[in-house]
């Protein structure tokens, strides 16, 4: 078999000093990031992406890629310890796990999470492995238009399926690529959109120039307001017999953790559902399938391994669509992508061809990862809880500080740190107002390809839109991402003109 | 909550409409053989931006979404007190960079964060607002060589340049 030939290979780059280094380090600092209340994977990757220029960028992504994982891990233990999600991708861990620890199970609910997390993570590398050549060696063939189609696609999921409100889903999209086109035309090669004339604005703007203002400046402002009081934390304690039952508990609930991690994989892919929704999906047919669906929420064992199993699922597929479409399956992954664009590692079927070492050492690292995450997680579980006891009035500051630096690195420009302080504070202010911020990242990150795709098919095309409704694989998908988009706009209709057919979803 | 939902949509479409206007300094129209201007991404963008600014209005013109519903204040008291501390402090930092360098602006800011804002014990400050600098020191402008801006405070750095670097 060519793949595990060409995974071996992956092994063997993972297992590199540095890049098992970096493997556990990024790890660590993922379950301490995903530990921390406000704190998620984004933001860390967000923050963090500027200090990983220290080491070459294969083991820059295999770290970020670690962090990811841990975060997924990490999240749940401020869900079941303290009873506020770590992440947002951990707001369905509450639901049973912190029943769990009130009802003094902490150290259960704990490991049973940890091994949910690992196993969630474990089928979907599988799936990912199995998936991702396929895929790629399809995308091969893409033109301007199917790529053009593909990121109206990506777009259309955020307005169809994100459930936020309409229009300002669409205002988030557009001004993050009206962000992403300043600078020079790359076609006509003028300046173009320089504001006031201020010389900053002719490099562009930086998608980690608003990534960490949204991600870290604007996140930060808004868990001072929110996370006021501290709440009372349970005990755990972590033993080898606790560790052996969980595991029998994994057999029991086989059912959870599969289905969680299908789901997880499958939610995860699409650009604007990921690991939040998916672990929330997870949880309710795992209450829906089970026998008694009465123990749900009160601290039932498979109501924390379906959503832990899902989220780190989600966490993998959303790396399916960047590594081989090059269109992120989530924020995370987004400015995953625009990292890899900096170090000229362009994601796309091309680099499953050109970049071989680089995707499978990526591959081997995800394994690795997932490996030594379950494996740090069991065994530090103290450490952590000691680390949740750090007031966030310590947090705050280090992050804003991390922020700055972390923001003057990549261009070394002081234009750029001021112009995050405005994006952070506007993000802040517009999140108050129900504006949806992920999409803007996700635009801000694709706009460069996404605009000279579709001036590329329109000049070819002569100014026809008809290219991308008529080429083979561009045309279904477009139509997809039509659908998507005049799907919010049916639903209202249909309770108008069928009154009582869908009153559960209003 | 309701007023702020029609002044940021007023405002984000003045801006739309500023982005179309600043487009259209470029060709927006079709070139022949050269396909769309350089400026016409953006400008329709932008024209869909100010579209869905409207569609807001509307909404809350029919109390359509929850913010345009909600009797709560836009920013309560504590929350205006934090903004205004906090996003105050932020600025205040960025601003000295310019004079003091990061290394004299982040020390100051951390020790008004902490011991002001957090309320914690001037050990715990001075520890904090003491170590985080040295360790940006041998991480961004040792390990990396990313030079921080050190403003007027860069003479005092010429030793440890001589001995790191």
């Amino acid at each position: 078999m060519d793949i595990i030939a060409l995974l071996l290979d992956g092994f063997v780059i993972a297992f590199q000093p540095l890049n098992l280094i970096v493997i556990i380090v990024g790890v660590i600092v993922g379950l301490f990031i995903g530990a921390m209340p406000g704190l998620g994977s984004v933001n860390g990757v967000a923050i963090l992406l500027p200090m990983t220029f220290l080491v070459p960028p294969a083991s820059a992504i295999i770290f970020l890629a670690a962090l990811y994982y841990g975060a997924m891990y990490g999240g749940a233990i401020s869900s079941i310890m303290l009873g506020i999600p770590g992440a947002s991708t951990a707001v369905a861990t509450t639901f049973d796990g912190r029943p769990l620890a009130l009802k003094g199970k902490a150290d259960k609910a704990l490991i049973t999470a940890a091994m949910a997390s690992f196993i969630g993570g474990t089928i979907s590398i599988l799936l990912f492995t199995g998936f991702a050549p396929m895929l790629a060696n399809i995308a091969l063939d893409f033109g301007d238009q199917e790529i053009f189609a593909l990121m109206l696609l990506a777009f259309a999921t955020f307005v169809g399926l994100s459930g936020d409100d309409i229009p300002k889903t669409i205002f988030s999209i557009c001004i993050g690529l009206v962000f992403s086109s300043v600078g020079l035309d790359i076609m006509s090669g003028e300046p173009r959109l320089v504001f006031f004339d201020i010389i900053g604005f002719m490099h562009g703007i930086n998608f980690l120039v608003l990534a960490i203002g949204i991600y870290g400046i604007g996140e930060m402002m808004w868990t001072i307001e929110s996370n006021r009081e501290d709440s009372a934390m349970s005990k755990a304690v972590i033993s080898m017999s606790g560790i052996m039952d969980s595991i029998r508990d994994m057999g029991r609930t086989w059912f959870s953790w599969t289905i969680g991690s299908l789901l997880g994989f499958f939610v995860g892919i699409l650009p604007a559902a990921g690991a939040t929704p998916g672990s929330l999906m997870a949880y309710g047919v795992a209450k829906m399938t089970s026998k008694n669906p009465g123990n749900f929420g009160k601290g039932e064992v498979a109501g924390v391994v379906a959503p832990e199993s899902a989220n780190n699922a989600a966490s993998t597929g959303s790396l399916l669509p960047m590594l081989t479409l090059g269109i992120p399956g989530s924020p995370t992954t987004a400015i995953l992508l625009g990292g890899m664009v900096i170090w000229g590692l362009t994601p796309g079927p091309l680099l499953f061809v050109e970049h071989k070492e680089f995707v499978w050492g990526l591959i081997g690292s995800l394994y690795v990862a997932n490996f030594f995450a379950v494996l740090i997680n069991l065994a530090f579980i103290p450490v952590f809880l000691w680390v949740l006891k750090m007031p966030f009035t310590i947090l705050a500051p280090t992050i804003f500080v991390l922020c700055l630096v972390g923001g003057y690195a990549p261009t070394q420009d002081m234009h750029d740190i001021w112009l995050m302080l405005i994006f952070g504070v506007g993000a802040y202010l517009l999140r108050k107002l129900d504006y949806p911020l992920a999409p803007a990242v996700l635009a801000i990150v694709l706009g460069p390809i996404a605009e000279p795709a579709l001036r590329q098919s329109l000049l070819i095309s002569d100014g026809d839109f008809s290219v991308f409704f008529t080429r083979p694989i561009a045309g279904p998908i477009t139509i997809i991402a039509i659908i998507l988009l005049i799907l919010p706009a049916v639903k209202p209709l249909k309770r108008r003109f069928f009154p009582g057919t869908n009153s559960e979803t209003s | 909550m309701r007023r702020a939902e029609i002044v940021a949509a007023i405002l984000l479409a003045v801006l739309s409409i500023y982005l179309m206007w600043k487009s259209a300094e470029l060709p927006i129209g079709w070139i022949a053989d050269e396909g769309p201007g350089g400026g016409a991404f953006p400008f329709w963008l932008a024209a869909i931006m100010l579209v869905c600014c409207l569609w807001t209005m509307v909404n809350w013109y029919r109390h359509l979404t929850p913010p345009s519903n909600s009797q709560n204040s836009f920013m309560n008291a504590y929350a205006l007190r934090m903004f205004i501390l906090v996003g105050g402090a932020l600025t205040v930092m960025i601003g000295l960079v310019h004079i003091i360098g990061m290394y004299g602006s982040i020390p100051l800011f951390l020790l008004f964060y902490l011991r002001f804002l957090g309320g914690h014990s001037w050990i715990t400050t001075i520890l904090v607002a003491l170590l985080a600098p040295v360790i940006i020191f041998f991480f961004f402008d040792i390990a990396m060589r990313i030079v921080l801006p050190k403003g007027y405070l860069e003479p005092l750095f010429f030793p440890l340049y001589s001995f790191f670097l």
